[in-house]
């Protein structure tokens, strides 16, 4: 593999400064400067975390029907993106291909 | 690697299941049942939700099974399936019953799995010959897989099979004989099945081979019509127990006496003291049941 | 004498026809549009669509509630209404092959990037990539991760060929979508506000080294790094070749950062 060069010496250093770093009573998250860098992005220790088995059936009705004349509607409200578009989902090109 | 579980295990409380009311563990309540140290008399997990390697999952049902005997439910092995067992599923729980030390281990009289394809639902079974010897060499084969004996439980069912040769109850009778398994009774089932049949669940239940039966389980249902607007009942698990249910259960335990009893509440699952209360409405009728001399005679 | 499809009682010694099989109940449960299957009565000994119909319904609701519990980002995105068709058209096309159903959805992402009327969105595939590393890592072995004295214990000269073996709930996904803005606003700070550009990539680590999952967003380069990492490549070629990628990559800060949030669970050899 042809890359460009980055000496023993040079990953020594940059091992040494990231152990040292981390060593240090200042957490490594705090000396992250960037937006987002090394922030962790923790769920509220979502105790119900994914999908789970059942043994029960459902009064639920919903096993049929073609749905796709629906357009995707966000529930979500607090997303704030940019120019005029406000809601949870920005489409790339505003014309949806027919289904 | 660390295994979690293992330090832990001399503290358990004794794996035994009295002969009390309990609950399905459900994730949301972990904390609350444990800050308040709930006075609850076992829980029951499906086991398929704890077949993860690690994380979370287990690191709360250890907390639970050191304070409280377990019930392990399987819900995914599909024993009235037409193929056979799916091998390393019945291993995962040969371990999850090695690590957790459940003090009942039990499974349903349906199947959930065609070639790969896994369905989530507790689909109905055929009462007839070929069915009978399937479901029994199944069950020989969970019971020497996870070496302990296992209880099979009734199932709710909406549809029957024309090429039925015999009823439920023999269905059932036939697989304890044959392969020497215990009765999960759902209560609710018998209700829910008898219902949707148009037959008579005090009938249904004064057969039921009782001596069979390790521990029994309650739940909420669903009601609906049919084609042809007779009642239809859904076992959903979605609400409180039915006085019809309750009715039954009672009757069911003081013929009988107590046993270990599961409030099922799977779906729209309430905050924690809601389902407790369901909890303690059961331990009222198992206290009466237990007191001499009101049993009747049967 | 009981009824031929009685639940108690003797039952009908004769049976009747050689009923449907599991293959034509399968087949029938996943289409809504096939005739229920032949040999299933109601009380009546008739025909009874809509007691079949509570199967099908079971089925397709509960797998359904099962993916919308495992995105709950691509739920809200969409909404509910547009998710539980979603949900139903992937449901019926790549059912389960596991009755352990936090291992469902594997495909899913896949399937969000194939699905034509979702063709204008097409950062959705990449957030569900994150959602399903997520549920991995929730589920992973438990692990200690690297403590980062060992690596300050390697002598120098030899700490460029050091290779590393990936924790069991660490993964990495690569994406040209702000993928870990969208996950924040939909499903782990939905009380805040966050700005989404969405010309902005942003890869992420996601990693568990003790009880909470946690979702990284990796420096310019540092999906390289640590893919190449994972693939179990030494620590200079790692670096050389997110150096090839961008110029702004920082070896000191990207092992910081991969220390600091249990990427790794050991030092494998060097």
């Amino acid at each position: 593999m042809k890359h460009k060069a980055m000496s023993a010496a040079i990953v020594a250093g940059a091992v040494a400064t990231a152990v040292a770093g981390l060593s240090s009573t200042v957490p490594a998250h705090a000396q992250a400067k960037e937006k987002c860098y090394g922030v962790s992005l923790k769920g509220q220790n979502d105790c119900k975390a994914g999908a789970g088995t059942t043994c029960a059936g459902t009064s639920t009705v919903d096993y049929q029907g073609n749905a796709w004349t629906l357009v995707p509607k966000g529930t979500c409200v607090t997303m704030d993106v940019p120019g005029d578009r406000h809601g949870s989902l920005t489409e790339l090109n505003r014309d949806l291909p027919k289904a | 690697m660390i295994s979690k579980a293992t330090p832990y295990r001399q503290s358990r409380v004794d794996a035994v299941i009295p002969a009390r009311a309990g609950a399905g563990l459900k994730p949301e309540h972990i904390s609350e049942i444990l800050a308040d140290r709930a006075d609850v008399g076992f829980f029951e997990v499906h086991a398929e939700n704890y077949m993860g390697a690690g994380g979370p999952p287990h690191r709360q049902l250890e907390a639970i099974r050191q304070d409280y005997p377990l019930s392990l439910h399987g819900v995914g092995l599909s024993i009235g399936g037409e193929q056979a067992l799916d091998k390393a599923h019945l291993q995962r729980l040969a371990e999850l019953n090695r690590r957790y030390e459940p003090g009942l281990f039990s499974e349903h009289l349906a199947w959930s799995t065609h070639e790969t394809s896994y369905f989530n639902d507790l689909l109905p079974v055929p009462y007839d010959e070929a069915a009978l010897d399937r479901v029994c060499d199944h069950i020989d084969a969970v019971q020497e897989t996870v070496g302990r004996q296992m209880l099979l439980e009734n199932p709710s069912t909406y549809i029957s099979f024309e090429q039925s040769t015999m009823s439920e109850l023999d269905f059932l009778k036939q697989i304890t004989r044959r392969t020497g398994c215990g009765l999960l009774l759902d209560v609710n089932n018998v209700h829910v099945s008898c219902t949707n049949h148009q037959q008579s669940a005090a009938d249904y239940l004064r057969d039921f081979p009782l001596e069979a039966v390790g521990e029994i389980h309650l739940g909420g249902h669903a009601p609906d019509i049919d084609d042809a607007g007779r009642p239809l009942l859904i076992d959903a698990h979605d609400r409180e127990v039915d006085a019809a249910v309750w009715n039954l259960y009672e009757r069911a335990v003081q013929n009988n006496g107590p046993l270990p009893t599961l409030i099922e509440w799977d779906n729209e699952v309430p905050a924690w003291p809601v389902l407790f209360s369901e909890v303690k409405a059961a331990e009222q009728i198992l206290a009466r049941a237990a007191e001499p001399g009101l049993r009747r005679a049967v | 004498m009981a009824a031929p499809n009685s639940l108690s009682g003797t039952g009908n010694p004769t049976g009747a026809g050689a009923g449907s099989g599991s293959r034509e109940f399968s087949k029938a449960l996943l289409d809504p549009d096939a005739a229920p299957p032949s040999g299933l009565v109601g009380p009546d000994g008739k025909a009874a669509p809509k007691r079949f119909n509570v199967y099908r319904n079971n089925v397709i609701v509960s797998l359904s509630e099962a993916l919308g519990q495992s995105f709950p980002t691509i739920l809200s995105l969409v909404g509910e209404d547009y998710f539980n068709a979603l949900a139903r058209t992937f449901v019926t096309h790549h059912p389960p092959e596991t009755p352990v159903l936090m291992w469902y959805g594997d495909g899913f992402a896949a399937f969000l990037e194939s699905f034509p009327p979702l063709a204008a969105y097409p950062y959705l595939a990449d957030v569900a990539r994150v959602e399903w590393a997520w549920l991995q890592a929730y589920h992973a072995a438990d692990a200690a991760p690297l403590d980062p004295a060992d690596l300050g214990a390697v002598a120098p000269e030899k700490i460029a060929s050091v290779r590393f073996a990936r924790h069991p709930a660490a993964a990495i996904v690569t994406s040209n979508w702000p993928v870990l803005d969208l996950v924040r606003a939909n499903r782990f700070a939905t009380d805040t506000v966050v700005n989404i550009d969405l010309d902005e990539p942003q890869s992420v680590l996601v990693t568990r080294p003790d009880m909470d999952v946690s979702v990284f967003l990796l420096r310019p380069g540092g999906e390289v790094f640590l893919s190449a990492l994972f693939e179990g490549t030494t620590l200079e070629e790692a670096a050389a070749s997110a150096l090839e990628k961008t110029s702004e990559f920082s070896l000191a800060d990207c092992l910081s950062d991969c220390l600091s949030s249990g990427a790794f669970a050991a030092i494998e050899g060097y």
